[in-house]
């Protein structure tokens, strides 16, 4: 079980928050304009690195915000 | 069946290069090299693991094998599968301990039952056995499954594979990599691929802790780590890596006659030949390399096998585990070229690819023989994921290995 720093509510366990995969995945600004490759690529392909990772993780069933966090995922330190 | 031999293969000093190196030796990469040299009579072939052969996900997995997948292409492949396990202990002259004790996959809810009863249309359509039971017949084929009504989630019917079953993952592995090395393939342990030698876009090798080793062609069957190789390539797969966990219990007497699988309350188990439960649930939910997963995951899965099978209250877990696997957004695998030329890809087999070995072996060998696809793998090609041509087999995938 993760202990999760909330940025608002603290240290919590892991089963009251839902993770939210890669951080900084923004919605491309002019969809319209992308070729099939990198639409797939948006919608698809997500990086998934043996090391830190900067994630997405939700305090759902606490202050239901989203959040950041570096975690290393060979190991599980959450590095900040 | 033949005595067991003292020794199953060599153990070689890499040699300068091969026609084809394989990076990984768990069941896909050892099938691959085998149907590479018995199907295609190309033989000098390497398969490089960093570990020790088979101790991935090979060593770690649940091994149920069905091939009651609901799209044709799923069906075809898996089903090609089936049909390589049902004569496998001969062709390999080594006893897998195969089991075809046949695999419920039960129905909880309304839309279960719908979706189930489309899946055993969809299988029978493509020659797949597949029957609908109902809670009675559910209650007569495994007598322990608790079917009565008043329970939180009452099974409603199941499905059926009759041929689908278990067999023993480590004899599967060193059976084929016994004939692997007997017809001349090198299988490199200890040996981790660090890098690729490139000539403009072409990989001509590949860079290891025992030095470089040059290549016709490189085939990645790293499940788990297929991502972390691929980029050492400059290659982007559309795969995730998550923990799996499993369990098992103390050595019981047989009580279980068969595999039970449930996607709602989310556990499936088997009863080993060696007696012990084996249970498994769903990934955790957060990508990781660290072969392990969280406890509460497991405390989940034991609830819900308690709710089905309230004889195995006083059973004990004995032992839990986890694997790193490789999911892809359709739950389907990914096995073709990539766009790196002679580097290819076997992986996002994710939460189920054992049941595959043979016939991922087989394809992957077609395709690293001959450059081009098998028809059995050509829809499970990198492209599907730029045409949208996706083969999404979560139904018959999620929990369900
Ligand atoms: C807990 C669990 C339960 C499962 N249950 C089932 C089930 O019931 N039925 C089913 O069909 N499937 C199941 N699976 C899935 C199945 O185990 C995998 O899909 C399948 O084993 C993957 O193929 P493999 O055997 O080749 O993988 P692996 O055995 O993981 O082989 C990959 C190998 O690549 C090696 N490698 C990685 N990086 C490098 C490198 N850089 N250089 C050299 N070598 C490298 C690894 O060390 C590893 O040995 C389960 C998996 C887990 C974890
Ligand atoms: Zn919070």
């Amino acid at each position: 079980m993760l202990l999760i720093p909330c940025p608002w509510c603290g240290d919590r366990d892991e089963t009251e928050f839902h993770y939210g995969g890669q951080a900084g995945v923004p919605y491309p600004e002019r969809p319209a304009e992308l070729t099939d490759e990198q639409w797939g690529e948006y919608l698809f392909v997500r990086d998934n690195p043996k090391g830190e990772f900067a994630e997405r993780w939700s305090h759902s069933a606490g202050c239901r915000r989203w959040f950041n966090l570096v975690r290393n995922t060979a190991t599980h330190e959450i590095v900040r | 069946m033949s005595e067991h031999p003292d020794r199953l293969w060599r153990n070689p000093e890499p040699r300068a290069g091969y026609d084809v190196v394989i990076v990984g030796g768990g069941g896909h990469g050892l099938a691959t090299a085998y149907y590479l040299a018995a199907n295609h009579g190309i033989r000098n072939v390497a398969v490089l693991e960093k570990g020790w052969l088979a101790g991935g996900n090979m060593a770690r997995n649940t091994t149920i094998i069905r091939s009651n997948y609901l799209w044709d292409e799923s069906a075809a492949i898996y089903e090609h599968a089936l049909k390589l396990w049902e004569g496998l202990s001969a062709e390999l002259d080594y006893d897998i301990l195969f089991s075809q004790r046949g695999v419920l996959n039960l129905a909880h809810t309304l839309q279960d039952v719908r979706e189930g009863s489309r899946r055993v249309n969809a299988n029978r359509l493509n020659g797949v056995d597949a029957e609908w039971l109902d809670p009675d017949e559910v209650r007569k084929f495994c007598p322990i499954v608790n079917t009565s009504p008043d329970v939180r989630y009452p099974v409603l019917g199941a499905t059926l594979q009759p041929r689908a079953g278990i067999a023993k993952h480590d004899h599967v592995a060193w059976a084929f990599a016994r004939r692997a090395d007997e017809l001349g393939v090198d299988l490199i342990q200890g040996c981790e691929v660090t890098g690729f030698r490139k000539h403009g876009n072409k990989v001509i090798g590949v860079e290891t802790n025992l030095g470089p080793i040059m290549a016709g062609r490189v085939g990645l069957a790293a499940a788990g780590h297929s991502s972390v190789l691929a980029s050492l390539a400059g290659v982007r797969l559309p795969v995730q890596s998550h923990p799996l966990q499993a369990l098992v219990s103390e050595l019981l007497e047989p009580v279980h006659p068969c595999v039970v699988m449930s996607n709602h309350v989310h556990v499936y188990v088997s009863q080993a030949h060696k007696g012990e439960l084996v249970m498994g649930a769903g990934i955790d939910p957060y990508n990781s390399y660290a072969q392990r997963g969280s406890v509460h995951v497991i405390e989940q899965q034991m609830a819900a096998a308690l709710e089905l099978f309230p004889i195995f209250a006083r059973a004990h877990v004995l032992r839990t585990w986890g694997g790193i696997v490789d999911v892809t957004p359709d739950a389907s695998p990914v096995i073709g070229p990539t766009p790196v030329d002679n580097l290819f890809v076997n992986c996002g087999w994710g939460t189920g690819g054992f049941k595959a070995t043979p016939a991922s072996g087989w394809t992957y060998a077609h395709t690293l023989a001959t450059g081009k696809a098998h028809p059995l793998n050509e829809p499970f090609a990198l492209e599907r994921f730029t045409s949208g041509a996706l083969i999404d087999e979560h139904g018959a995938a999620a929990v369900a290995h």
